[in-house]
Protein backbone atom coordinates (compact mmCIF):
# COMPACT_ATOMS: atom_id res chain seq x y z
CA UNK A 1 0.00 0.00 0.00
CA UNK A 2 1.18 3.71 -1.26
CA UNK A 3 0.05 6.77 1.40
CA UNK A 4 0.91 10.10 0.93
CA UNK A 5 0.28 12.08 4.33
CA UNK A 6 -0.84 15.52 4.75
CA UNK A 7 1.69 17.00 1.96
CA UNK A 8 2.39 20.01 1.48
CA UNK A 9 4.70 21.31 -1.60
CA UNK A 10 5.35 25.10 -1.99
CA UNK A 11 6.43 26.19 -5.09
CA UNK A 12 9.41 29.13 -5.31
CA UNK A 13 8.80 29.54 -1.63
CA UNK A 14 9.36 33.07 -0.53
CA UNK A 15 9.23 34.77 -3.87
CA UNK A 16 6.50 37.14 -5.60
CA UNK A 17 5.78 33.54 -7.55
CA UNK A 18 5.53 31.81 -4.65
CA UNK A 19 2.62 28.67 -5.73
CA UNK A 20 1.09 26.82 -3.18
CA UNK A 21 0.37 23.04 -4.91
CA UNK A 22 -0.90 20.85 -2.26
CA UNK A 23 -1.75 21.32 0.93
CA UNK A 24 -2.50 18.72 3.38
CA UNK A 25 -3.30 16.31 0.69
CA UNK A 26 -3.84 12.81 1.32
CA UNK A 27 -4.16 10.02 -1.18
CA UNK A 28 -3.70 6.19 -0.26
CA UNK A 29 -3.55 3.22 -2.82
CA UNK A 30 -4.12 -0.19 -2.70
CA UNK A 31 -1.82 -3.11 -3.91
CA UNK A 32 -2.92 -4.04 -6.95
CA UNK A 33 -5.10 -0.88 -8.25
CA UNK A 34 -4.12 0.60 -11.72
CA UNK A 35 -5.08 3.80 -10.53
CA UNK A 36 -5.56 6.37 -13.81
CA UNK A 37 -5.12 10.29 -12.95
CA UNK A 38 -6.74 13.01 -14.87
CA UNK A 39 -6.79 16.70 -14.86
CA UNK A 40 -5.73 19.63 -16.16
CA UNK A 41 -2.30 21.40 -17.07
CA UNK A 42 -1.13 22.57 -13.64
CA UNK A 43 -2.79 20.31 -11.49
CA UNK A 44 -0.42 18.18 -9.70
CA UNK A 45 -0.71 14.99 -11.72
CA UNK A 46 3.13 14.74 -12.14
CA UNK A 47 4.26 16.65 -9.07
CA UNK A 48 2.39 13.94 -7.38
CA UNK A 49 4.43 11.35 -9.01
CA UNK A 50 7.62 12.84 -8.57
CA UNK A 51 6.67 13.15 -5.09
CA UNK A 52 6.28 9.25 -4.77
CA UNK A 53 9.19 8.39 -6.77
CA UNK A 54 11.72 11.42 -4.97
CA UNK A 55 12.58 12.95 -7.51
CA UNK A 56 11.47 16.93 -5.81
CA UNK A 57 11.29 17.23 -2.17
CA UNK A 58 7.84 17.70 -0.12
CA UNK A 59 7.90 20.71 2.53
CA UNK A 60 5.64 18.56 4.77
CA UNK A 61 3.47 15.46 5.17
CA UNK A 62 4.68 11.88 4.85
CA UNK A 63 4.78 9.22 2.32
CA UNK A 64 4.87 5.60 3.23
CA UNK A 65 4.96 2.38 1.58
CA UNK A 66 3.47 -0.94 3.00
CA UNK A 67 3.47 1.34 5.99
CA UNK A 68 7.89 1.88 6.32
CA UNK A 69 8.05 5.78 5.72
CA UNK A 70 10.04 6.51 2.62
CA UNK A 71 9.90 10.34 3.07
CA UNK A 72 13.66 10.74 3.39
CA UNK A 73 14.95 7.86 1.19
CA UNK A 74 16.24 9.36 -1.71
CA UNK A 75 15.19 9.02 -5.35
CA UNK A 76 17.80 6.24 -6.40
CA UNK A 77 16.54 3.78 -3.88
CA UNK A 78 13.38 4.22 -4.04
CA UNK A 79 13.35 3.33 -7.89
CA UNK A 80 14.34 -0.53 -6.33
CA UNK A 81 10.39 -1.12 -5.66
CA UNK A 82 9.49 1.80 -8.37
CA UNK A 83 9.59 0.96 -11.88
CA UNK A 84 8.77 4.46 -13.86
CA UNK A 85 8.05 5.08 -17.70
CA UNK A 86 7.93 8.73 -18.83
CA UNK A 87 6.11 10.70 -21.73
CA UNK A 88 9.68 11.43 -23.79
CA UNK A 89 10.29 7.97 -24.94
CA UNK A 90 14.07 9.08 -25.06
CA UNK A 91 14.25 8.88 -21.38
CA UNK A 92 13.81 5.44 -20.78
CA UNK A 93 16.51 4.00 -22.70
CA UNK A 94 20.29 4.64 -23.17
CA UNK A 95 20.54 6.18 -27.44
CA UNK A 96 24.00 5.43 -27.54
CA UNK A 97 23.56 1.87 -26.19
CA UNK A 98 22.54 -0.99 -28.10
CA UNK A 99 19.21 -3.00 -27.66
CA UNK A 100 21.10 -6.12 -26.08
CA UNK A 101 23.34 -3.90 -23.65
CA UNK A 102 19.89 -1.77 -22.19
CA UNK A 103 18.08 -5.08 -21.83
CA UNK A 104 21.78 -6.49 -20.03
CA UNK A 105 21.14 -3.30 -17.76
CA UNK A 106 17.45 -3.40 -17.03
CA UNK A 107 17.71 -7.39 -16.28
CA UNK A 108 20.81 -6.21 -13.58
CA UNK A 109 18.38 -3.73 -11.86
CA UNK A 110 18.74 -4.37 -8.07
CA UNK A 111 21.99 -6.14 -8.03
CA UNK A 112 25.47 -5.21 -7.81
CA UNK A 113 27.08 -3.53 -11.06
CA UNK A 114 30.42 -5.13 -10.53
CA UNK A 115 33.29 -5.88 -13.27
CA UNK A 116 31.85 -9.27 -14.53
CA UNK A 117 30.80 -9.69 -18.33
CA UNK A 118 27.51 -6.54 -18.92
CA UNK A 119 25.59 -8.65 -21.18
CA UNK A 120 25.04 -12.58 -19.69
CA UNK A 121 24.61 -14.67 -23.11
CA UNK A 122 22.38 -17.09 -21.43
CA UNK A 123 19.69 -14.56 -20.90
CA UNK A 124 19.90 -13.50 -24.58
CA UNK A 125 17.14 -15.94 -25.31
CA UNK A 126 15.48 -14.41 -22.65
CA UNK A 127 15.69 -11.01 -23.66
CA UNK A 128 14.71 -12.16 -27.66
CA UNK A 129 11.63 -13.99 -26.10
CA UNK A 130 10.51 -10.52 -24.24
CA UNK A 131 11.36 -8.18 -27.37
CA UNK A 132 9.44 -10.70 -29.59
CA UNK A 133 6.24 -10.18 -27.79
CA UNK A 134 5.95 -6.68 -29.00
CA UNK A 135 5.58 -7.62 -32.30
CA UNK A 136 7.69 -5.07 -33.47
CA UNK A 137 10.49 -7.13 -34.80
CA UNK A 138 13.16 -5.46 -32.37
CA UNK A 139 14.33 -9.20 -31.45
CA UNK A 140 16.17 -8.91 -34.58
CA UNK A 141 18.02 -5.55 -34.19
CA UNK A 142 19.54 -6.60 -30.84
CA UNK A 143 22.81 -5.02 -31.80
CA UNK A 144 21.82 -1.30 -33.13
CA UNK A 145 21.75 1.43 -30.88
CA UNK A 146 18.81 2.07 -29.54
CA UNK A 147 18.42 5.63 -30.72
CA UNK A 148 18.02 4.77 -34.06
CA UNK A 149 14.99 3.61 -33.13
CA UNK A 150 10.92 5.15 -33.37
CA UNK A 151 9.90 6.99 -30.67
CA UNK A 152 6.95 3.94 -30.28
CA UNK A 153 9.99 1.39 -30.28
CA UNK A 154 11.92 3.33 -27.81
CA UNK A 155 8.54 3.69 -25.29
CA UNK A 156 8.27 -0.25 -25.56
CA UNK A 157 11.18 -1.10 -24.44
CA UNK A 158 11.14 1.69 -21.79
CA UNK A 159 7.98 -0.15 -20.76
CA UNK A 160 9.20 -3.43 -21.19
CA UNK A 161 13.09 -1.97 -19.11
CA UNK A 162 10.96 -0.64 -16.59
CA UNK A 163 8.84 -3.92 -15.52
CA UNK A 164 11.81 -6.68 -16.20
CA UNK A 165 13.00 -7.09 -12.42
CA UNK A 166 10.24 -7.95 -10.00
CA UNK A 167 9.34 -4.67 -8.84
CA UNK A 168 5.69 -3.37 -6.80
CA UNK A 169 4.81 -0.14 -8.72
CA UNK A 170 5.03 0.93 -11.69
CA UNK A 171 4.60 4.86 -12.48
CA UNK A 172 3.10 5.95 -16.20
CA UNK A 173 3.85 9.76 -16.53
CA UNK A 174 1.68 10.61 -20.04
CA UNK A 175 3.92 7.56 -21.33
CA UNK A 176 1.46 7.41 -24.84
CA UNK A 177 1.03 11.36 -24.64
CA UNK A 178 4.32 11.41 -27.55
CA UNK A 179 2.96 8.68 -30.24
CA UNK A 180 0.93 8.39 -32.91
CA UNK A 181 -2.51 7.48 -32.10
CA UNK A 182 -1.94 3.84 -33.38
CA UNK A 183 1.38 3.52 -31.23
CA UNK A 184 -0.51 4.49 -28.61
CA UNK A 185 -2.96 2.31 -28.43
CA UNK A 186 -0.22 -0.74 -28.69
CA UNK A 187 1.80 0.83 -25.75
CA UNK A 188 -1.37 0.72 -23.67
CA UNK A 189 -2.27 -2.62 -24.74
CA UNK A 190 0.67 -3.60 -23.83
CA UNK A 191 0.81 -1.68 -20.39
CA UNK A 192 -2.56 -3.45 -19.38
CA UNK A 193 -0.67 -6.68 -20.75
CA UNK A 194 2.21 -6.57 -18.08
CA UNK A 195 0.35 -4.63 -15.40
CA UNK A 196 -2.24 -7.91 -15.52
CA UNK A 197 0.86 -10.43 -16.06
CA UNK A 198 3.13 -9.52 -13.07
CA UNK A 199 0.13 -7.79 -10.96
CA UNK A 200 1.85 -4.49 -10.11
CA UNK A 201 -0.12 -1.92 -8.52
CA UNK A 202 -0.25 1.00 -10.88
CA UNK A 203 -0.59 4.85 -11.03
CA UNK A 204 -0.97 5.94 -14.72
CA UNK A 205 -1.38 10.08 -15.50
CA UNK A 206 -2.84 10.60 -18.75
CA UNK A 207 -4.60 12.81 -21.14
CA UNK A 208 -6.85 10.66 -23.05
CA UNK A 209 -10.33 10.51 -21.46
CA UNK A 210 -10.47 7.30 -23.26
CA UNK A 211 -7.54 5.80 -22.01
CA UNK A 212 -8.32 6.78 -18.55
CA UNK A 213 -12.12 5.38 -18.63
CA UNK A 214 -11.29 2.08 -19.90
CA UNK A 215 -8.47 0.79 -18.21
CA UNK A 216 -7.32 0.34 -14.32
CA UNK A 217 -9.81 -0.05 -11.98
CA UNK A 218 -9.80 3.78 -10.27
CA UNK A 219 -10.02 6.58 -11.69
CA UNK A 220 -8.71 10.09 -9.93
CA UNK A 221 -9.09 13.31 -11.37
CA UNK A 222 -7.47 16.38 -10.08
CA UNK A 223 -7.62 20.02 -9.65
CA UNK A 224 -5.43 22.27 -8.24
CA UNK A 225 -3.81 19.94 -6.02
CA UNK A 226 -6.97 18.37 -5.09
CA UNK A 227 -8.91 15.14 -6.08
CA UNK A 228 -12.29 16.26 -7.36
CA UNK A 229 -13.39 12.65 -8.46
CA UNK A 230 -12.28 9.31 -6.64
CA UNK A 231 -14.13 6.00 -8.11
CA UNK A 232 -13.04 2.82 -7.75
CA UNK A 233 -13.97 -0.86 -8.97
CA UNK A 234 -17.86 -0.79 -9.82
CA UNK A 235 -18.30 3.03 -9.29
CA UNK A 236 -15.37 3.69 -11.78
CA UNK A 237 -17.23 0.79 -14.21
CA UNK A 238 -20.37 2.71 -14.51
CA UNK A 239 -18.04 6.20 -15.15
CA UNK A 240 -18.57 7.40 -18.67
CA UNK A 241 -16.17 9.80 -20.92
CA UNK A 242 -18.79 12.68 -20.77
CA UNK A 243 -18.90 12.87 -17.18
CA UNK A 244 -15.22 13.35 -16.75
CA UNK A 245 -15.99 16.08 -19.40
CA UNK A 246 -18.46 17.55 -17.95
CA UNK A 247 -16.32 17.98 -15.10
CA UNK A 248 -13.42 19.33 -17.17
CA UNK A 249 -16.21 22.52 -18.56
CA UNK A 250 -17.30 22.75 -14.77
CA UNK A 251 -13.72 23.94 -13.92
CA UNK A 252 -12.90 26.11 -16.74
CA UNK A 253 -15.34 28.06 -15.93
CA UNK A 254 -14.85 28.54 -12.51
CA UNK A 255 -11.48 29.20 -13.52
CA UNK A 256 -12.76 31.50 -15.96
CA UNK A 257 -11.76 30.22 -19.28
CA UNK B 1 62.85 12.11 -41.51
CA UNK B 2 62.58 8.41 -40.45
CA UNK B 3 63.74 9.78 -36.65
CA UNK B 4 60.61 12.87 -36.77
CA UNK B 5 58.08 9.96 -37.73
CA UNK B 6 59.30 8.22 -34.69
CA UNK B 7 59.08 11.18 -32.84
CA UNK B 8 55.95 12.00 -33.76
CA UNK B 9 54.78 8.30 -33.33
CA UNK B 10 56.00 8.22 -29.56
CA UNK B 11 54.80 11.66 -28.20
CA UNK B 12 51.20 10.22 -30.24
CA UNK B 13 51.22 7.49 -27.87
CA UNK B 14 52.27 9.48 -24.69
CA UNK B 15 49.41 12.08 -25.20
CA UNK B 16 47.15 8.73 -26.60
CA UNK B 17 47.04 7.36 -22.68
CA UNK B 18 45.80 11.04 -21.94
CA UNK B 19 43.39 11.34 -24.19
CA UNK B 20 42.16 7.60 -23.45
CA UNK B 21 41.20 9.65 -20.13
CA UNK B 22 39.96 12.77 -21.76
CA UNK B 23 37.97 10.40 -23.68
CA UNK B 24 36.00 8.87 -20.62
CA UNK B 25 35.22 12.00 -19.44
CA UNK B 26 34.16 14.31 -22.54
CA UNK B 27 32.42 11.43 -24.43
CA UNK B 28 31.05 8.44 -22.26
CA UNK B 29 30.41 10.84 -19.34
CA UNK B 30 29.62 14.13 -20.98
CA UNK B 31 31.71 15.71 -18.33
CA UNK B 32 33.82 18.45 -19.70
CA UNK B 33 37.32 18.01 -16.98
CA UNK B 34 39.66 20.41 -16.97
CA UNK B 35 41.12 19.11 -13.77
CA UNK B 36 43.51 16.77 -16.37
CA UNK B 37 45.46 19.87 -16.61
CA UNK B 38 46.79 19.47 -12.94
CA UNK B 39 46.86 15.40 -12.83
CA UNK B 40 48.49 15.38 -15.67
CA UNK B 41 51.92 16.93 -14.43
CA UNK B 42 50.94 15.94 -10.68
CA UNK B 43 51.75 12.32 -12.09
CA UNK B 44 54.49 13.74 -13.39
CA UNK B 45 55.45 14.85 -10.44
CA UNK B 46 55.20 11.58 -8.29
CA UNK B 47 57.10 10.03 -10.88
CA UNK B 48 60.31 12.59 -10.86
CA UNK B 49 60.15 12.35 -7.27
CA UNK B 50 59.89 8.77 -6.61
CA UNK B 51 62.42 8.00 -9.10
CA UNK B 52 65.27 10.47 -7.78
CA UNK B 53 64.11 8.55 -4.20
CA UNK B 54 65.15 4.86 -5.75
CA UNK B 55 61.60 3.62 -6.23
CA UNK B 56 60.89 1.08 -9.66
CA UNK B 57 60.02 3.14 -12.61
CA UNK B 58 57.18 0.40 -13.16
CA UNK B 59 55.94 0.65 -9.58
CA UNK B 60 55.57 4.69 -10.00
CA UNK B 61 53.43 3.89 -12.82
CA UNK B 62 51.17 2.05 -10.69
CA UNK B 63 51.40 4.99 -8.11
CA UNK B 64 50.86 7.83 -10.71
CA UNK B 65 47.58 5.35 -11.74
CA UNK B 66 46.40 5.44 -7.97
CA UNK B 67 47.00 8.83 -7.31
CA UNK B 68 45.76 10.43 -10.17
CA UNK B 69 42.35 8.30 -9.46
CA UNK B 70 42.45 9.85 -5.81
CA UNK B 71 42.81 13.01 -7.33
CA UNK B 72 39.62 12.55 -9.67
CA UNK B 73 37.82 11.23 -6.99
CA UNK B 74 38.32 14.63 -5.19
CA UNK B 75 36.51 16.33 -8.44
CA UNK B 76 33.73 14.28 -8.58
CA UNK B 77 33.06 14.80 -4.59
CA UNK B 78 33.23 18.64 -5.56
CA UNK B 79 30.75 18.53 -8.13
CA UNK B 80 28.55 15.69 -6.56
CA UNK B 81 28.25 16.24 -2.98
CA UNK B 82 29.06 20.18 -2.87
CA UNK B 83 26.79 20.79 -6.33
CA UNK B 84 29.33 22.55 -7.80
CA UNK B 85 29.22 22.96 -11.49
CA UNK B 86 30.63 20.47 -13.76
CA UNK B 87 33.32 23.15 -15.75
CA UNK B 88 33.98 24.75 -12.00
CA UNK B 89 34.93 21.71 -10.25
CA UNK B 90 37.45 20.86 -12.54
CA UNK B 91 39.27 24.27 -12.68
CA UNK B 92 39.30 24.45 -8.32
CA UNK B 93 41.08 21.03 -8.66
CA UNK B 94 43.36 22.29 -11.43
CA UNK B 95 44.40 25.19 -9.73
CA UNK B 96 44.72 23.68 -6.66
CA UNK B 97 46.81 20.64 -8.20
CA UNK B 98 49.25 23.78 -9.81
CA UNK B 99 50.01 24.36 -5.66
CA UNK B 100 50.45 20.81 -4.86
CA UNK B 101 52.50 19.66 -7.79
CA UNK B 102 55.26 22.57 -7.18
CA UNK B 103 54.75 21.53 -3.52
CA UNK B 104 55.46 17.63 -4.73
CA UNK B 105 58.42 18.14 -7.14
CA UNK B 106 59.12 22.03 -7.55
CA UNK B 107 58.96 23.67 -10.84
CA UNK B 108 61.75 21.58 -12.67
CA UNK B 109 62.98 18.35 -11.63
CA UNK B 110 65.85 16.64 -14.00
CA UNK B 111 65.60 12.51 -13.93
CA UNK B 112 67.97 11.99 -16.75
CA UNK B 113 70.80 10.09 -15.04
CA UNK B 114 68.15 8.05 -13.09
CA UNK B 115 66.96 4.53 -13.94
CA UNK B 116 63.59 4.74 -16.10
CA UNK B 117 61.50 2.42 -18.14
CA UNK B 118 63.12 2.90 -20.80
CA UNK B 119 65.96 2.94 -19.30
CA UNK B 120 67.19 0.59 -17.22
CA UNK B 121 70.18 -2.30 -16.79
CA UNK B 122 67.54 -4.58 -17.55
CA UNK B 123 66.75 -3.47 -20.96
CA UNK B 124 71.10 -2.48 -21.73
CA UNK B 125 71.33 -6.41 -20.77
CA UNK B 126 68.50 -7.56 -22.99
CA UNK B 127 67.71 -5.33 -25.75
CA UNK B 128 70.83 -5.39 -28.87
CA UNK B 129 72.08 -2.04 -29.92
CA UNK B 130 70.35 -1.47 -33.47
CA UNK B 131 67.20 -2.15 -31.86
CA UNK B 132 68.09 0.73 -29.50
CA UNK B 133 66.13 3.67 -31.74
CA UNK B 134 62.84 1.30 -31.56
CA UNK B 135 63.00 0.99 -27.73
CA UNK B 136 60.96 3.55 -26.09
CA UNK B 137 58.55 3.13 -29.41
CA UNK B 138 57.83 -0.29 -28.43
CA UNK B 139 57.69 0.25 -24.83
CA UNK B 140 55.09 3.13 -25.39
CA UNK B 141 53.36 0.94 -27.80
CA UNK B 142 52.98 -2.11 -24.91
CA UNK B 143 51.87 0.30 -22.66
CA UNK B 144 49.62 1.50 -24.67
CA UNK B 145 47.61 -1.57 -25.87
CA UNK B 146 47.49 -2.77 -22.36
CA UNK B 147 45.53 0.11 -21.13
CA UNK B 148 43.40 0.05 -24.45
CA UNK B 149 42.69 -3.22 -24.22
CA UNK B 150 41.91 -2.63 -20.15
CA UNK B 151 39.55 0.37 -20.86
CA UNK B 152 37.57 -1.66 -24.04
CA UNK B 153 37.38 -4.83 -21.20
CA UNK B 154 36.03 -2.02 -18.24
CA UNK B 155 33.10 -0.86 -20.82
CA UNK B 156 32.15 -4.45 -21.35
CA UNK B 157 31.07 -5.17 -17.45
CA UNK B 158 28.23 -4.47 -15.63
CA UNK B 159 30.34 -1.38 -13.72
CA UNK B 160 31.25 -0.11 -17.42
CA UNK B 161 27.88 -0.22 -18.72
CA UNK B 162 26.16 1.91 -15.82
CA UNK B 163 28.94 4.25 -17.14
CA UNK B 164 28.09 4.95 -20.58
CA UNK B 165 24.57 4.76 -19.04
CA UNK B 166 25.30 7.67 -17.12
CA UNK B 167 26.31 9.85 -19.81
CA UNK B 168 24.27 9.10 -21.92
CA UNK B 169 20.94 9.23 -20.00
CA UNK B 170 21.17 9.57 -16.37
CA UNK B 171 17.71 9.51 -15.18
CA UNK B 172 18.31 5.57 -16.50
CA UNK B 173 21.32 5.08 -13.52
CA UNK B 174 18.67 6.58 -11.31
CA UNK B 175 15.50 4.08 -12.29
CA UNK B 176 17.86 1.31 -12.11
CA UNK B 177 18.43 1.99 -8.31
CA UNK B 178 21.54 3.45 -8.39
CA UNK B 179 22.70 6.95 -7.40
CA UNK B 180 24.00 8.59 -10.66
CA UNK B 181 26.85 10.68 -8.55
CA UNK B 182 28.57 7.84 -7.58
CA UNK B 183 29.10 6.26 -11.21
CA UNK B 184 29.74 10.01 -12.52
CA UNK B 185 32.91 9.77 -9.17
CA UNK B 186 33.65 6.05 -10.83
CA UNK B 187 34.10 7.43 -14.18
CA UNK B 188 36.47 10.82 -13.03
CA UNK B 189 38.38 8.85 -10.92
CA UNK B 190 39.06 5.98 -13.62
CA UNK B 191 39.64 8.74 -16.35
CA UNK B 192 42.25 11.15 -13.68
CA UNK B 193 43.94 7.75 -13.45
CA UNK B 194 44.52 7.49 -17.05
CA UNK B 195 46.23 10.98 -17.24
CA UNK B 196 48.12 10.63 -14.26
CA UNK B 197 49.91 7.33 -16.23
CA UNK B 198 50.44 9.48 -18.74
CA UNK B 199 51.79 11.99 -17.08
CA UNK B 200 54.39 9.51 -15.59
CA UNK B 201 55.41 8.12 -18.89
CA UNK B 202 55.71 11.26 -19.93
CA UNK B 203 58.33 12.53 -17.61
CA UNK B 204 59.95 9.01 -17.84
CA UNK B 205 60.67 9.71 -21.49
CA UNK B 206 61.52 13.15 -21.27
CA UNK B 207 63.95 12.52 -18.47
CA UNK B 208 62.25 15.55 -16.38
CA UNK B 209 59.80 16.99 -14.57
CA UNK B 210 58.48 20.63 -15.63
CA UNK B 211 55.48 22.65 -14.51
CA UNK B 212 54.05 23.93 -17.20
CA UNK B 213 53.71 20.80 -18.94
CA UNK B 214 50.28 20.22 -17.22
CA UNK B 215 49.37 23.52 -19.43
CA UNK B 216 47.16 22.67 -22.72
CA UNK B 217 47.00 19.00 -21.21
CA UNK B 218 42.97 18.84 -22.12
CA UNK B 219 43.27 21.05 -25.00
CA UNK B 220 45.98 17.89 -26.36
CA UNK B 221 43.73 15.50 -24.87
CA UNK B 222 40.29 16.99 -26.28
CA UNK B 223 41.49 17.78 -29.47
CA UNK B 224 42.91 13.87 -29.83
CA UNK B 225 39.49 12.31 -28.96
CA UNK B 226 37.86 14.93 -30.97
CA UNK B 227 40.02 13.91 -34.34
CA UNK B 228 39.70 10.40 -33.23
CA UNK B 229 36.06 10.10 -32.80
CA UNK B 230 35.21 12.33 -36.02
CA UNK B 231 37.99 11.03 -38.76
CA UNK B 232 36.73 7.27 -37.75
CA UNK B 233 32.83 7.87 -37.00
CA UNK B 234 31.94 5.92 -40.25
CA UNK B 235 34.38 3.15 -39.97
CA UNK B 236 32.03 1.35 -37.45
CA UNK B 237 34.59 -1.42 -36.66
CA UNK B 238 37.43 0.29 -35.45
CA UNK B 239 36.94 1.08 -31.72
CA UNK B 240 36.62 4.75 -30.08
CA UNK B 241 39.54 3.61 -28.30
CA UNK B 242 41.58 2.78 -31.15
CA UNK B 243 40.30 5.59 -32.90
CA UNK B 244 41.24 8.32 -30.10
CA UNK B 245 44.86 6.85 -30.02
CA UNK B 246 45.01 7.57 -33.82
CA UNK B 247 43.73 10.96 -33.20
CA UNK B 248 46.57 11.56 -30.42
CA UNK B 249 49.37 10.46 -32.80
CA UNK B 250 47.29 12.72 -35.96
CA UNK B 251 47.49 15.35 -33.80
CA UNK B 252 50.71 15.36 -32.55
CA UNK B 253 51.85 15.12 -36.53
CA UNK B 254 49.92 18.31 -37.08
CA UNK B 255 52.19 19.92 -34.54
CA UNK B 256 55.61 18.68 -35.81
CA UNK B 257 54.32 19.95 -39.82
CA UNK B 258 53.41 23.32 -37.95
CA UNK B 259 56.85 23.52 -36.16
CA UNK B 260 58.29 22.56 -39.24
CA UNK B 261 57.50 25.88 -41.33
CA UNK B 262 59.51 27.38 -38.72
CA UNK B 263 57.64 27.56 -35.16
CA UNK B 264 59.67 27.79 -32.17
CA UNK B 265 59.13 25.41 -29.17
CA UNK B 266 58.00 28.47 -27.22
CA UNK B 267 55.22 28.83 -29.69
CA UNK B 268 53.59 25.66 -29.46
CA UNK B 269 50.37 26.64 -27.14
CA UNK B 270 49.81 28.78 -29.61
CA UNK B 271 49.78 26.32 -32.15
CA UNK B 272 48.09 23.76 -30.18
CA UNK B 273 44.98 26.28 -29.53
CA UNK B 274 44.53 27.30 -33.53
CA UNK B 275 44.80 23.68 -34.34
CA UNK B 276 42.00 22.78 -31.71
CA UNK B 277 40.39 25.82 -32.84
CA UNK B 278 40.64 24.35 -36.43
CA UNK B 279 39.56 21.03 -35.78
CA UNK B 280 36.35 22.36 -33.62
CA UNK B 281 35.26 24.01 -36.81
CA UNK B 282 36.11 21.32 -38.88
CA UNK B 283 34.62 18.79 -37.15
CA UNK B 284 31.50 20.71 -36.12
CA UNK B 285 32.08 19.49 -32.41
CA UNK B 286 31.66 23.88 -31.48
CA UNK B 287 28.39 23.44 -29.19
CA UNK B 288 28.32 20.95 -26.34
CA UNK B 289 26.18 18.21 -26.77
CA UNK B 290 22.94 19.21 -25.32
CA UNK B 291 21.42 16.62 -23.45
CA UNK B 292 18.10 15.42 -25.73
CA UNK B 293 15.87 14.63 -23.19
CA UNK B 294 16.42 16.98 -20.36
Amino acid sequence: MLELCGIHKYYNPGTVNEMCLFRNFDLSIQDGEFVSVVGSNGSGKTSMLNIICGSIPIDKGRIKINNTDITNMPEYKRQRRIGRVYQNPSMGTCPNMTILENMSLADNKGKTFNLLKGTNKKRIDYYKDNLKALNLGLEDKLNIPVGSLSGGQRQAMALLMATMTPIEFLILDEHTAALDPKTAELIMELTDKIVKDKKLTTIMVTHNLRYAVEYGNRLIMMHQGETIIDKSRQEKASIHIDDILDKFNQISIECGN
Amino acid sequence: MLTILIGVLEEGLVYAILALGVYITYKILDFPDLSVDGTFPLGGAITAELIIAGVNPILTLFISFIVGALAGILTGIIHVKLKVRDLLSGIIMMTALYSINLRIAGANVPIFSKESIFENKFLDILIPEVFQPYLVLTILLIIIIIMKVLLDQYLKTKSGYLLRAVGDNDALVTSLAKDKGTVKIVGLALANAFVALAGSVYVQKSGFFEISTGTGAIVIGLASVIIGTNLFKKFSFIKATTAVIAGSIIYKGCVAIAISFGMVTSDMKLVTAILFLAILIISGDRKRRVKSNA
